[in-house]
């Protein structure tokens, strides 16, 4: 999976109030403040496209209810055998 | 974004590329906005406020624990007073610091619901500590979040009982001087040595690391009560970056540089208190509670000697003060208590109750009583012609009033539907040696006329109240007269066949 960021995350430019709290939070520093001005006349908050962990931590700083939506890569379903796996021989 | 996401999370969807969605808006929030056309998609918070980051913890711990469908979120007056535009599920706003007083009323009437009572700074720790203070003295099974950011936000930045010593705000210009507006109210701690909460914390959204720290916190407030535990109270110390003058990552940082070290982060309570147990059956039956001896035969439910016709049977009482108003409603209510019903008394108090009119409610019922306020009263007793002219038009439809003269006034006009009986009561009363006994008079003719309640039973309340003999020989002739005369002198007010005005 080299190149490929493990998380991604998508900002409502209609719910964000440009206030920068994930943009300060967020670990691996992804986030950006836009330069240009939304609807509401804000730099509304926006994603960089690279290095977003899917850690969450900007969905909870951010005051807005649906402003931020986080997405993690899916894992890829590996069937384990009772062997391997014990009791919890479903998708890991 | 947040529509595509139920079943995201259950099925990864390929369109997003292997992606699969982790958090998105909880469904706890309505999907749009009502309170301004313009607004739909946002809060009404300023940006960087706490209470969006405390609004959508709660609604994560609440999504989590599946109790949406049963929670009841009572706002309070402040900046989240419009958290019922947001939150979908049961909402209750209520009077400026009166949060915990409402939600114990909630509590109490459903316990099954997991009611929330949300507060500020100055909705909980100014004009609502005593609300506060006494519902987790009781220990009622609410969940208390407690906002706390040091200045009232919504009024414009007062001071608030927990701003700092030396902070600035419009009423305290120079600083908080403790000498003067003393020292910032430590809620968490105050709430924490009352005995009975079971869950007492601070937190902070301070930063990421107390932001999860507060999300725990929150979670565990409402797991309480959904385990039934008790009282649970939750500070969260809360950015106000508009009246701290600061931009939203600045004031985020204030929290942890200032407020923290005032109001330190901790756990102050967290066990269950050992409570005595109440071994007192709930109820017991009215003649053991009042220690009276039942009259005989009087108690007409429990040995059906007098039958009550009535589901509900509402009376008002009104007159001048000192007619015996408020004394003849409350033995009508100790009689329909002896007879087994169920009753209330409401009286008017006031600057009336000497030489103005003053009147009361009684309500006589086979089920619980709601309310024992009367809007439209079965029977009317009007002592004099003030209550007759104020209270008729209340009169419900083929309602009785008892008026206490032998004619009605020239120009009053009985409403439709009602019936009305003229007893010169007070004439008879002064005739049998007491004016006094006008109202029991008046009881008699009610008892004979509506048969409402069981005479055996008035003798045996009267026989309780009154100690003289004379007396009591005087009031068992006013009551035998007042029945008299509706048998033999009744003298109907209207000329209508069945009595009742067209």
């Amino acid at each position: 999976m080299a190149g490929q960021a493990r998380g991604r995350v998508t900002i409502d430019v209609e719910e964000c109030k440009g206030c920068g709290l994930c943009v300060e939070s967020c670990p691996p520093k992804c986030l950006e403040l836009a330069p240009e001005l939304s609807a509401y006349g804000v730099h509304p908050a926006r994603y960089s496209g690279h290095d977003c962990t899917g850690c969450g931590i900007c969905f909870y700083c951010c005051p807005e209810p649906g402003a931020i939506t986080v997405y993690r890569v899916a894992r890829p379903l590996k069937l384990v055998t009772k062997a391997e796996g014990g009791d919890h021989a479903t998708a890991v | 974004m947040a529509d595509e996401s139920k079943n995201a999370v259950v099925e990864p969807v390929v369109s997003n590329n292997g992606y699969e969605l982790i958090h998105s808006k909880s469904p706890l929030f309505y999907d749009l906005y009502d309170r301004k056309s313009e607004l739909k998609h946002q809060t009404h918070y300023c940006p960087g406020c706490g209470h969006g980051v405390a609004h959508k913890l709660i609604a994560e711990a609440l999504q989590e624990l599946g109790v949406q469908d049963k929670t009841i979120f009572v706002s309070p007056v402040g900046c989240s007073v419009f958290a019922y535009y947001y939150f979908d599920v049961g909402n209750v706003q209520v009077p400026h610091g009166r949060a915990p007083a409402s939600a114990t009323a909630i509590k109490r009437a459903c316990p099954d619901k997991i009611v929330i009572s949300y507060q500020g700074d100055g909705d909980l720790a100014a004009i609502g500590t005593a609300e506060i203070i006494h519902a987790a003295n009781r220990g009622e099974k609410i969940t208390v979040f407690f906002v706390n950011n040091a200045i009232y936000g919504m009024t414009g930045g007062q001071m608030a009982p927990t701003t700092l010593v030396g902070q600035k705000s419009t009423t305290s210009p120079w600083g908080r001087r403790p000498v003067n507006e003393g020292f910032p109210l430590h809620m968490a701690e105050l709430i924490s040595t009352l005995e009975a909460p079971v869950y007492v914390e601070r937190v902070a959204l301070s930063d990421n690391k107390n932001i999860m720290k507060a999300r725990r916190a929150i979670k565990k407030a409402l797991e309480n009560q959904c385990n039934g535990a008790g009282f649970s109270f939750v500070e969260i110390l809360s950015p106000c970056p508009t009246i701290w003058g600061k931009d939203p990552v600045e004031a985020r940082r204030w929290v942890l540089e200032a407020m923290v070290p005032i109001f330190p982060l901790n756990v102050f309570r967290d066990h269950k208190p050992e409570m005595p147990v109440n071994n007192a059956p709930p109820q017991r039956p009215v003649p053991d509670v009042l220690e009276i001896t039942p009259v005989e035969g009087a108690h007409g439910a429990a040995t059906g000697m007098h039958a009550h016709h009535f589901k509900n049977f509402t009376i008002k009482v009104a007159g001048f003060g000192g007619q015996g108003v408020l004394l003849l409603g409350q033995l009508l209510t100790e009689m329909g208590m002896r007879e087994g019903l169920e009753v209330s008394w409401l009286p008017s108090y006031g600057p009336e109750m000497r030489s103005g009119s003053a009147h009361c409610h009684v309500c006589l019922s086979q089920e619980r009583i709601g309310s024992p306020l009367i809007s439209h009263p079965d029977a009317l007793i009007a002592m004099n012609e003030i209550s007759l002219r104020k209270f008729a038009p209340q009169v419900a439809q083929g309602g009785l009033i008892l008026y206490n003269r032998d004619t009605l006034p020239d120009d009053f006009a009985l409403p439709p539907g009602v019936r009305a009986i003229c007893i010169p009561a007070s004439e008879m009363a002064d005739k049998l040696g007491s004016m006094k006994t006008t109202n029991i008079v008046m009881m008699g003719a009610l008892l004979e006329e509506t048969e409402c309640l069981s005479p055996g039973t008035a003798m045996g309340v009267i026989e309780d109240k009154v100690k003289k003999v004379a007396l009591l020989e005087t009031n068992r002739k006013a009551l035998a007269a007042g029945r008299e005369f509706i048998d033999h002198q009744v003298r109907i007010a209207v000329t209508q066949p069945d009595g009742f005005a067209e």
